[in-house]
């Protein structure tokens, strides 16, 4: 099998140009004729929902939420970067690209990065025109704070609730359209698998979350905007509900599965309490612009009062490691850093799992004030879960699985190697290469949301002119049945032990061998591992109530049956990607000083998953990463 | 820690509900109240009875999603989500009532999951700014002073849980609908559609079931935004205005 990757020829900053001026175009009669699938109602849904709607296709959405406005992109604190170049700072849309290429450990493709950074500045204007209200000055323009990865100031931010306002922007439009009629909305309502007829996706299963019902969907194409799946590790920022569910479905329809190894691990939250825990606490990365990060130098202080350590016995590591990029170093190497000193056995506060984040400085500096203002809900935030006044101790931080670069493989259009389906924003593994610079993500969603697939949707469906698919074509029925009868399987289990204590164990064994450092050894032993939980679960999972009506251990119970098929899938990857690079960090490559240690010769290339059977070892297929515009070069953030 | 829980079960939206007692413990005093049910849950499946049936997703206090009334007071004592309310603020072996938001408009579905899609359908009413993707001017083109950027964001704080609907004697929506309506009406983008916007929204939220405002301010005393009250009395007096308008015959 051969990946075509559908590259627009021309050189790399004409290339979208070249593609929108030869793009096929539906006309507005046609538009009317066409129905539309899109699972998820994050960023990448609700605004290509929205968008598509518009325009005049008929759109079906689908959430697992109670409503759009609680997709998981809502958590996002930070910000969104853009190539405004605002503060007149040397920012450029090259400079975004290259900052993303770089920042993705040169294991993104080129040309989508380079046509995320162009839109990048239009998802800025159409923010603020749905009346997203982005913090400004005093003057009445847009501010901007800077990131970790970048030199420049180029993210726009909302307080630290930006990822709400603009997926409540996203979602006022998506709002309008159902208004209007053109967007039926499914809340509450899941995909549990995709309909392929004659090699082509046309529709999807899904469940009612309310009722238990489980139906049928047909249309002309299908997209999916359902997320990461950073949820595998059990203990993650993401949402309870985040699954890799759809996404791991269509992969077992024949869709390859692209990097799952690539995740990132988030430097800034706050430290494991308990085994009770259900999910981990991220505290912006916006922080870093005025926290500083630090251990005490020696391990006889971690137990001491931080503020009774002296200035000299403190190792500001990343400063000291990163001088040009200090306490701003890219996710991966933060990440690492502190896993690093802990590790030595300076971290500190319960089980030495922690760094302190420390504002003490930027207070002296710039007063309580600023610094309620610019971060006050976080603080309030860390009070609450910790009991602790960060305003009079330092943050007690930790690093947490954030985010997944991987995802379904797509070409240019966003389409991935099954015709018709279409896979945006987290779901897809594209943009971010090995490791995602901060403030990146909301941008891509909205990016492919907003204005990239509804230039690049046309391309697949001019050919379906006349092709409407039959609902009652056998491969609905078939699927329907299929998925019936797997959600029956697991009731009739019967079995000992509740789904959480299964998706509790599969964590632990991801974090452990699949985490921050990862070794052959390591993973081998782990696809053994959950190759046994996996049977186990198979085999003792206790659930209780119907199929009928709501039954939410249910649902855990499908979406973790999946991640215990994933995980496997994520260790292989890992196994098979022997060189270090991004989030990907293999302790058998890392240089003297422990940075990773890419292996551009054999692994410059992307890695698809094809699903050849259950108990078979999947195919591997590779698209070779062709570089035009820039140069290899060993990431230095020194 | 260990707690005795009164929570609310109902089979579904016609059946009627009962209060059933079941005992949490050992139960850490670092876990979330939803934390502490999950323990709860697990305990009860091993005792072949069924999980109770919660609202939750982002566990961070900004998704809206869960909705617990406890002691009687939406999302429970303190400033805040239910997932944001920790173990460490109940006393040790206290007793707590558990029941899911109360409201007209919110009828329940299951145990403590309420149907809150009432909200949806009063932001589809007029919550946007109508506006084309890909026609927008550049972001710095109109300039918004700070102060009123500032007052936008604290309207557009919300998160659309419905505790102050649940809280309200009434069953009114109004902390929630005047949040959205002042967002978009501070705007200048959102200035065009002022008057049709709260004409119709608040038509909805009257449509939805939701009960008037009588000044009792509990919603604001619930309200994990911290969306002050005092919006309401703003979203009145755009009401009035744009009905006078209609009244005359003007456009809106």
């Amino acid at each position: 099998m051969t990946l075509d990757s559908k590259i627009p020829p021309g050189p790399l900053d004409k290339k979208w140009t070249t593609f929108k001026n030869n793009a096929k175009i539906v006309s507005p009669a046609n538009k009317r004729k066409f129905d539309l699938i899109i699972v998820g109602s994050g960023l990448a849904g609700a605004s290509a929902a929205a968008t598509l709607a518009e325009q005049g296709y008929n759109v079906k959405c689908f959430c697992y939420q109670d409503s759009p406005r609680r997709a998981h992109s809502i958590a996002a604190q930070g910000g969104i970067n853009a190539a405004k170049n605002y503060q007149n700072d040397g920012d450029s849309v090259y400079r975004l690209f290259y900052d993303t290429i770089k920042g993705g450990d040169f294991r993104a493709r080129e040309a989508n990065v380079h046509r995320l950074a162009e839109v990048s500045t239009s998802i800025i204007d159409q923010c603020v025109a749905q009346g997203v209200p982005f913090a400004r000055e005093y003057g009445g323009l847009l501010d901007n704070r800077s990131f970790g990865g970048a030199q420049v100031s180029r993210t726009f931010y909302a307080r630290g609730q930006t990822g709400q306002q603009l997926l409540l922007g996203a979602y006022s439009g998506l709002s309008h359209q159902i208004a209007t009629g053109a967007v039926k909305m499914f809340p509450k309502t899941e995909m549990l698998d995709l309909v392929v007829v004659d090699g082509h996706a046309k529709g999807i299963v899904v469940r009612d979350l309310k009722t238990g019902e489980i139906s049928t969907h047909a249309a002309d194409a299908v997209l999916l905007c359902s997320g990461g799946y950073g949820n595998v590790f059990y203990l993650s920022t993401n949402a309870r509900g985040c699954n890799v569910s759809a996404t791991f479905r269509a992969y077992k329809r024949g869709a390859l599965f692209a990097n799952p190894c690539y995740t990132q691990i988030h430097p800034t939250c706050i430290p494991v309490s308990g085994d009770y825990q259900s999910k981990l606490t991220l505290m912006s990365e916006s922080l870093r612009n005025d926290g500083r990060i630090w251990v005490p130098k020696r391990k006889e202080d971690c137990a001491k009062e931080p503020a009774s350590i002296p200035e000299a016995d403190r190792d500001y590591f990343l400063e000291r490691k990163y001088p040009s990029y200090g306490n701003l170093a890219p996710r991966d190497i933060s990440s690492r850093s502190a896993k690093e000193v802990c590790d030595e056995g300076r971290g500190v506060g319960p089980g030495g799992l922690g760094v302190y984040l420390d504002f003490a400085d930027a207070i002296k500096r710039l007063g309580q004030k600023t610094i309620e203002e610019r971060y006050g809900n976080l603080f309030e935030m860390y009070q609450n879960i910790t009991g602790e006044n960060a305003y009079e101790r330092p943050m007690r931080i930790y690093p947490a699985v954030h985010y997944t670069m991987g995802g379904l493989w797509v070409d240019y259009n966003l389409m991935s190697n099954i015709p018709g389906l279409h896979v945006l924003g987290e779901a897809n593994f594209s943009d971010h290469g090995a490791n995602r610079l901060g403030a990146s993500a909301l941008m891509q969603g909205l990016a492919d949301g907003y204005f990239v697939i509804p230039y690049t949707l046309g391309e697949y469906l001019t050919t379906q002119f006349g092709k409407k698919v039959d609902p009652k074509h056998p491969a609905f029925e078939k699927t329907l049945q299929e998925s019936k009868a797997r959600v029956q399987k697991l009731i009739d289990i019967k079995g000992t032990k509740p789904v959480d204590e299964f998706h509790r164990r599969l964590g632990l064994l991801i974090w452990d061998y699949c985490g921050m450092a990862r070794s052959s050894e390591g993973l081998k032993e782990a696809i053994g591992k959950i190759q046994q939980l996996r049977a186990e679960f198979w085999s003792d999972l206790k659930l209780l109530g119907t199929p009928d009506g709501i039954n939410m251990e249910l649902e855990r119970a499908g979406r973790v049956a999946d991640f215990l098929e994933f995980g496997e899938l994520m260790c292989l990857d890992a196994l098979v990607r022997d060189e270090s690079c991004g989030g990907h960090f293999r302790t058998e490559h890392q240089t003297p000083e422990g940075e990773a240690l890419r292996n551009d010769q054999d692994f410059a290339f992307v890695s698809a998953w094809q699903y050849t059977g259950d108990g078979n070892l999947p195919n591997l297929v590779k698209e070779p990463l062709v570089y035009e515009q820039v140069k290899l070069a060993t990431r230095s953030y020194k | 820690m260990n707690f005795h829980l009164k929570v609310w079960r109902q089979k579904d939206t016609n059946a009627p509900g009962t209060l059933e007692e079941y005992e949490a413990e050992n139960i850490p005093a670092g876990a979330s109240f939803l934390e502490m049910l999950d323990i709860v849950n697990a305990g009860l499946t091993r005792k072949n009875i069924e999980p109770i049936q919660f609202d939750s997703d982002c566990r961070e206090g900004i998704c809206g999603t869960c909705s617990l009334t406890i002691n009687g007071i939406p999302h429970g004592k303190g400033r805040g989500t239910t997932c944001q309310l920790y173990m460490r603020k109940f006393q040790d072996g206290e007793t707590i009532t558990i029941e899911p938001f109360r409201a007209d408009a919110f009828p329940v579905q299951r145990d403590l999951v309420t149907n809150r899609s009432a909200f949806d359908r009063v932001i589809q009413a007029g919550g946007y700014i109508s506006e084309r993707t890909g026609s927008a001017p550049d972001a710095n083109s109109v300039p918004i002073s700070k102060v009123i950027a500032d007052q936008a964001m604290d309207a557009a704080a919300c998160i659309g849980c419905g505790a102050c609907a649940a809280a309200c004697p009434n069953g009114s929506a109004m902390l929630f609908v005047s949040a959205k309506v002042t967002h978009l009406g501070l705007l200048p983008q959102g200035k065009p559609e002022k008057n049709r916007r709260v004409l119709s929204m608040v038509r909805q939220m009257d449509e939805e079931g939701f009960g008037n405002c009588s000044n009792y301010y509990a919603c604001e005393a619930v309200c994990p935004a911290g969306v002050p009250a005092a919006f309401i009395g703003r979203m009145n007096r755009e009401f009035t205005a744009a009905s006078v308008k209609e009244m005359l015959g003007m456009s809106v």
